[in-house]
């Protein structure tokens, strides 16, 4: 892959140039606009602002993923629009989609980051060996993730951590976490961090982050968890078609009964929706085809973090982690042992005060008197 | 803990673990000391049986009796009320007969969302009744210790939480649950410490004094 500086063209000639109409990007403005809850009037200055956007530099960092994120984001549906941004930003390094391979490859980051000092937006997936970790758990032409990580981030602008993994540790950093992974907003404190979680995340809110970034000149607003609001603002469980099932009480209880075949509820099947905050159950997947619940299996809560311990995927949310009817018998029976010896003493005790007994004669207390 | 998801997991999982060890030794213990300080021994001749009239003041002693109902008809309502309420709340709420037939593999039916919420409200309008009653009740405010605000502030914050996180009136959610969550794990440490306890020992009570009165022949 030839070493590029970011490109002359701007994003709106770049898409022209793709065969893209005026209505088709007029039409991906509103849709982003409304996406991010910006008022109508914000469409032609999301407009304006992209057509003579720079193209930014891109460094997509892969690192302790399954590239499962990669292939959301590229592969959702041939071809889209959020594919077509993707590819058309100035992607100056990408191990899944970059031609170039060895010694060349990392010139090209290197080189991308020496063009564009202090503009240049990082995009992380996968979770990251922590620094007390073994570097050799995950390497890349012979450097740590760690360091190429820091390295890496030490000029950009912002750093997008795409996919749970690189948001909050993921997979790799389940119990009982072998690698020491660790999330990117775990070990990048000075720069600013964008998590868009999720296991994959939703292609469009990559391209909504991007679209916000390019338009404003700013990162969206965002969540406790370093979240875009207007993506992770609201839970699976208050957008559910389902809802009304679950305030009625009607429950599906097997995969395969009456309640399942007819749509309702998935809470006592597991369904982490209450607690998990994302936005499939309005942009759905697959071009918005449909979504888990919607195909008839709970929500894993996978944009959540620590979703792999967060018990099990089939159990429904309100019931504990780790505590067992068999755990609660053996402190009931030490119980009842402190009890028994409790009430030994007791017995002894008076016993005791019994066998020890001087009764007092009236004359004796009257001689006190 | 650093965030709400975290908070959440800690109160389902260490936290939980921690309150149920504590409640199940506290509750075993006094229970076990109970039964095997047992009475004193009674060397007069019974008149009739133990066991029948034991069993049936257990079931009696629920209704109150017409002299205290009209001495405190307040208590006996209000506190039929909520006591119902609670109970209806914590067994037959979806999530919590889902808790414990994860937890002990007994299941029950459970009443629709609407009906519970309905009965939670209702459970919490009485609690502050109870409140105010005991804060005006020139009796009642001069007999109460530390340990009745307590008890009541607790039990009133566990059903408070659970109808604050249903209605998701605080948010992140996991917040609101960890909180609920929380509150009855607080419950639990204090129950068999506190005059809580008698969630258990009432039966036991009535148990003993039915017995008693019938070993002696007289009603119960």
């Amino acid at each position: 892959m030839p070493v590029r500086k970011t490109p002359d063209k701007t994003l709106g000639e770049s898409l022209r140039d793709h065969g893209l109409s005026r209505r088709g990007f007029l039409k991906f403005c509103a849709a982003t606009a409304s996406m991010m809850a910006l008022p109508p009037s914000m469409v032609p200055v999301i407009a304006a602002a992209l057509d003579a956007a720079r193209r930014p530099s891109v460094i997509w960092l892969s690192f302790q993923e399954c590239t499962g994120c990669t292939e959301s984001l590229t592969r959702s549906h041939a071809p889209t629009l959020e594919d077509l941004i993707l590819n058309i930003i100035s992607l100056d390094y990408h191990h899944t989609l970059q031609a170039a391979a060895g010694e060349a490859a990392e010139e090209a980051r290197l080189q991308a980051m020496e063009d564009n000092k202090g503009e240049y937006l990082v995009i992380v997936d996968g979770s990251i060996p922590g620094p007390d970790s073994n570097p050799g758990f995950s390497t890349v032409a012979g450097q740590s993730n760690y360091d190429i990580l820091m390295e890496t981030v030490e000029h950009a602008a912002a750093v997008i951590a795409v996919g749970t993994c690189a948001a909050f540790g993921g997979l790799p950093q389940a119990n009982p976490n072998p690698t020491g992974a660790r999330s990117v907003m775990d070990l990048v404190k000075d720069k600013p961090v964008i998590n868009v979680s999720g296991c994959p995340p939703i292609p469009m809110v990559i391209t909504g982050v991007l679209t916000h970034y390019l338009t404003f000149g700013r990162l969206p607003e965002l969540d406790a968890y370093h979240r875009p609001l207007a993506f992770f603002g609201q839970s699976i469980h208050d957008r559910c078609y389902r809802r009304p099932f679950y305030d009625r009480g009607l429950f599906a209880e097997s995969f395969d009964d009456e309640g399942a075949k007819l749509g309702w509820c998935l809470y006592r099947l597991g369904c982490k929706g209450p607690s998990t905050y994302n936005a499939c159950a309005t942009m759905k997947w697959n071009d918005g085809t449909s979504w888990p619940i919607e195909s008839g299996h709970p929500c894993l809560g996978c944009s959540e973090p620590s979703f792999w311990d967060a018990g099990g995927f089939y159990e429904p949310l309100s019931v504990p982690i780790t505590a067992t009817s068999g755990a609660i018998l053996a402190a009931g029976a030490l119980g009842a042992v402190v009890g028994g010896a409790a009430t030994v003493l007791a017995k002894k005790e008076t016993k005791t005060i019994v066998a020890h007994r001087q009764p007092v004669t009236v004359e004796e207390l009257e001689d006190k008197l | 803990m650093s965030g709400s998801m975290e908070f959440l997991l800690w109160t389902k999982g260490p936290m939980f673990d921690i309150a149920l060890a504590i409640f199940a030794i506290g509750l075993f213990a006094r229970l076990a000391e109970i039964f095997l300080l047992g009475r004193k021994p009674n060397y007069a001749e019974p008149r009739a049986g133990e066991w029948l009239p034991g069993l049936r003041t257990v079931f009696t002693r629920t209704i109150a009796d017409p002299g205290t109902f009209q001495r405190a008809s307040f208590n006996v309502v209000v506190g039929w009320v909520w006591h119902i309420g609670f109970l209806i709340a914590l067994l037959l709420f979806v999530p919590h007969a889902e808790l414990i037939k994860g937890l002990f593999g007994i299941a029950w039916p459970a009443l629709p969302n609407p009906v519970v919420d309905l009965v939670t409200a209702i459970t919490l309008i009485a609690l502050v009744a109870t409140l105010v009653h005991r804060l005006t009740h020139p009796v009642k405010q001069r007999i109460s210790t530390i340990e009745d605000y307590l008890v009541w502030t607790v039990v009133f914050l566990v059903v408070l939480t659970g109808y604050l996180a249903y209605h998701r009136l605080v948010n992140p959610y996991p917040v609101a649950l960890g909180m609920h969550i929380l509150m009855a794990e607080i419950l639990l440490i204090i129950l068999p410490f506190t005059k809580l306890t008698h969630i258990f020992t009432t039966f036991i009570a009535r148990w003993y004094n039915g017995a008693a009165f019938g070993r002696k022949g007289v009603q119960s």
